[in-house]
């Protein structure tokens, strides 16, 4: 008996343990980001982001002139019982008493450092990266020269407009026009029923790449690209298979007999449908509607054809994708201003992840 | 002047029935002509764009949403007026209509207009009027064949070496070992959280990045890639360990010299975003299996292995395809990652990258066309078994 406790805790330890870890993997990427973050610009280019933990760092307790002391830096030297060459000294130099020696500058003019390890957490948390993303600030140093550099901000407050008005409307319409259609082919009789929603599901998993040139066409006879009303018809045109799919699985398995007594007493079919089937759909319409949304807000590709260069109309996704191309190397710019971007979505997917995974688990194909 | 009788009331006079015909046709049109009228004028007040931003988003979202809901309502106003014979014969066309008419504007017709543009040059078919080909039909005819290249762009297409490496990378890279990992580590985290004290916590972290975008996951990603000189410090984490192990700081997914496996470090980034997909669905069919057959199976002497792949394994075998085939869908036209990392460089091309370039940067429509049929058809699969299986439905 006592084994078998024994082997069922070690199993515990193990299944905990690899959960934990992978756990921990999933994190950290997300993790550095945040807290990189909130580092000052200077910092997040010189040291790790993890340098935030308790770590072990030189630092100079002493300084020597070497001149002072009458030593040749062409050949080796003598200092603090140590002999070493000048090039030894420049990478550094441990002493037995764990110290460190370095040459700091060159050769005619430099120091010696005498320096220790000792615990430090570099601990200096600024919000100027985000005021920089979103409020278009910029940023000035003076170099050691003299010379005045200015790192212009960015303007994320536009793009996260921007990114709003696009994405609530390509949410809201493909739901209200599926929302109808599903209606329709769950509860009406018609010629050619069958055929229609035979295409439906066939477009389900059509990729949209298949569109971008004619849908392009399309708009540019129409005077369209551009504008938000050419990307809210794309992602309703793009989002609609699924919308339809899922809202007809959904509506078709509501209680007949409520809708029969409904239209007994009179009530037309908008009525039933604005009145009855849409409150009792709630639940479907949330699932989809999260889905939809994550996936216009995250959206690059259908954003980056249909609004086209106008700095104006950029969404999120594209203004963060410019700063990689324009200034890969600009952290303090890049991790605030992804983070912004990922902040709404985060909020709506911990918010309603149980509409979330039912909406998943409902339709898991879409094109 | 049918719906005449439907509500038509007996007591009037013939001339009061008239004019309140004629008012109500007289309405039937105007309403219609307001709304069109207001949604226009808002329209081309978003289409001009000069407000500030704010109101222009409250707007567009007003007038987007508002004006689906108004156009809905008109038109089953107006069908409302009719007979009752032709009421309940127009309305579900009402109500399915527009959601027909849009599929077949962007994906339907786009589909067969794709197919058509690749079979044409550069510039895709010429802009000739029809009329010509009546008027002058030789004229128009050389015009076609001008332009006219038959199947020259798939045959550039699987012989051209940019496009060769674009499958080599998504058939091998992205079907071959970015689909497995993202089955297999979904399956682990599912199967582990389902034993644990803590797999609400656990699941949703893994499945956090699920919310996340592709442009989003490429800043994290590039900053765990970052590179810094050799001798200053390392602020990305993969070069800090490979620092620390005593290795080279390398740009790992633009190091060439090791290409075509720089690949695998943009594939760790789609295996850490899709896993926890994977993860939610096996999640959820592991919990549909009856408790009792494992705990038999336990009985029996079964150890926990035997128990996962005798007994899980094959009860979820069906969550197991649709999520493999799921991902592999989404794999085939990976785009956003690989545009934002490497841009396509390196040796990390892609089928969707490819279209991308060939379509909207060298603006080679029919090339980039014949790209999208390519893709199109490798999704034929799916969409036969999913027709099948609809058809397998008693509902229609």
């Amino acid at each position: 008996m006592k084994s078998s406790r024994a082997q069922r805790i070690r199993g515990l330890l193990l299944v905990n343990g690899v959960l934990l870890l992978l756990v921990l993997i999933w994190l950290i990427p997300v993790v550095g980001l945040l807290v990189s973050s909130f580092r000052d610009r200077f910092d997040i280019q010189t040291t790790p982001w993890w340098a935030i933990l308790p770590h072990r760092k030189w630092e100079v307790v002493e300084k020597i002139d070497p001149r002072a002391q009458g030593l040749d830096a062409s050949g080796p030297m003598t200092i603090n019982g140590i002999t070493a060459t000048f090039e030894e000294l420049r990478a550094g130099v441990t002493t037995p008493e764990g110290q460190r020696l370095q040459w700091i500058g060159n050769r005619r003019i430099g120091t010696i450092e005498v320096q220790d390890k000792v615990w430090t957490v570099s601990w200096k948390f600024t919000l100027d990266n985000y005021k920089q993303v979103l409020q278009g600030k910029s940023f000035v140093y003076t170099r050691e020269d003299g010379t005045v550099v200015t790192i212009p901000g960015d303007n994320f407050y536009g793009a996260l407009l921007n990114s709003i008005a696009v994405a609530l409307p390509s949410t809201l319409i493909p739901i209200l026009i599926a929302a109808f259609a599903a209606y329709g082919f769950a509860w009406m009789n018609f010629p050619g029923r069958r055929l229609m929603f035979i295409l439906v599901v066939a477009l389900l998993v059509v990729p949209l790449q298949i569109a971008l040139v004619p849908i392009l066409r399309d708009y540019a006879k129409l005077n369209l690209n551009g504008t938000f009303l050419a990307i809210w018809l794309a992602h309703t045109g793009f989002g609609l298979p699924l919308a339809t799919y899922l809202l007809f699985n959904y509506i078709s398995t509501l209680p007949r007999e409520t809708l029969e007594s409904a239209f007994i007493d009179g009530a037309s079919h908008f009525t039933v449908f604005t009145r009855l089937i849409l409150p009792l759909s709630v639940p479907a319409l949330a699932s989809f509607a999260i889905f939809q949304f994550l996936w216009v807000w995250n959206d690059y590709l259908v954003a980056l054809i249909f609004l086209g260069g106008d700095r104006n109309f950029q969404v999120v996704t594209m203004r963060l994708a410019a700063i990689v191309g324009d200034r890969g190397q600009d952290w303090h710019l890049l991790t605030a201003g992804a983070f912004v971007t990922m902040v709404l979505p985060l909020i709506v997917f911990f918010s309603l992840q149980r509409y979330f995974v039912r909406g998943l688990l409902a339709g898991s194909i879409k094109g | 002047m049918q719906y005449l009788e439907r509500r038509a009331s007996m007591e009037l006079s013939p001339i009061a029935r008239l004019v309140t015909n004629l008012l109500r046709i007289a309405l039937a049109a105007l309403i219609p002509l307001i709304a069109f009228y207001i949604l226009y004028q808002g329209f081309l007040f978003l289409r001009a764009g000069n407000a500030s931003k704010g109101v222009i988003t409250l707007i567009a979202i007003v007038w987007g949403v508002g004006g689906v809901a108004i156009l809905y309502w008109v038109f089953n106003w107006l069908v409302e007026l009719l007979p009752l014979y032709w009421t309940t014969r127009l309305q579900p066309f009402v109500f399915v209509g527009p959601a027909m008419a849009i599929l077949a504007w962007y994906l339907f017709l786009p589909s067969l207009r794709t197919l058509w543009i690749s079979l044409y040059g550069k510039d895709g078919p010429p802009g000739i009027p029809l009329s010509l080909l009546f008027s002058s039909p030789n004229e128009f005819i050389a015009l076609q064949r001008a332009q006219f290249v038959g199947l020259g762009n798939y045959i550039a297409v699987f012989t051209d070496r940019l496009m060769r490496e674009a499958f080599r990378n998504n058939i091998f890279f992205w079907i071959g070992v970015a689909t497995p990992l993202t089955v297999i580590f979904g399956l682990l985290v599912a199967v582990l959280a389902d034993r644990s004290k803590f797999e609400n916590f656990a699941k949703a972290m893994v499945f956090m990045p699920m919310a996340i975008s592709f442009v989003g996951a490429g800043v994290i990603w590039n900053f765990i890639y970052e590179v810094k000189p050799v001798g200053s410090p390392q602020i990305g984490l993969l070069n800090a360990i490979v620092v620390g192990l005593g290795g080279q700081p390398q740009a790992w997914p633009a190091y060439t010299a090791i290409s075509p496996w720089n690949n695998l470090f943009l594939v760790i980034i789609v295996v850490w975003l899709q896993t926890g997909y994977a993860m939610v669905l096996f999640s959820a069919a592991l919990k549909g299996i009856p408790e009792e057959i494992i705990e038999a199976a336990r009985v029996d002497g079964a150890n926990e292995i035997e128990v996962f792949f005798r007994i899980m394994v094959p009860s979820i075998s069906g969550t197991i395809i649709t999520v493999t085939t799921t991902v592999i869908i989404f794999t085939l036209k990976i785009f956003d990652v690989v545009w934002v990392m490497t841009g396509g460089q390196f040796g990390t091309d892609v089928i969707a990258t490819q279209f991308y370039r060939q379509s909207f940067i060298a603006r080679n429509s029919g090339y980039g066309s014949a790209i999208a049929i390519v893709l199109l058809i490798a999704v034929i699969p799916v969409m036969v078994y999913n027709l099948r299986r609809f058809g397998e439905q008693e509902a229609f």
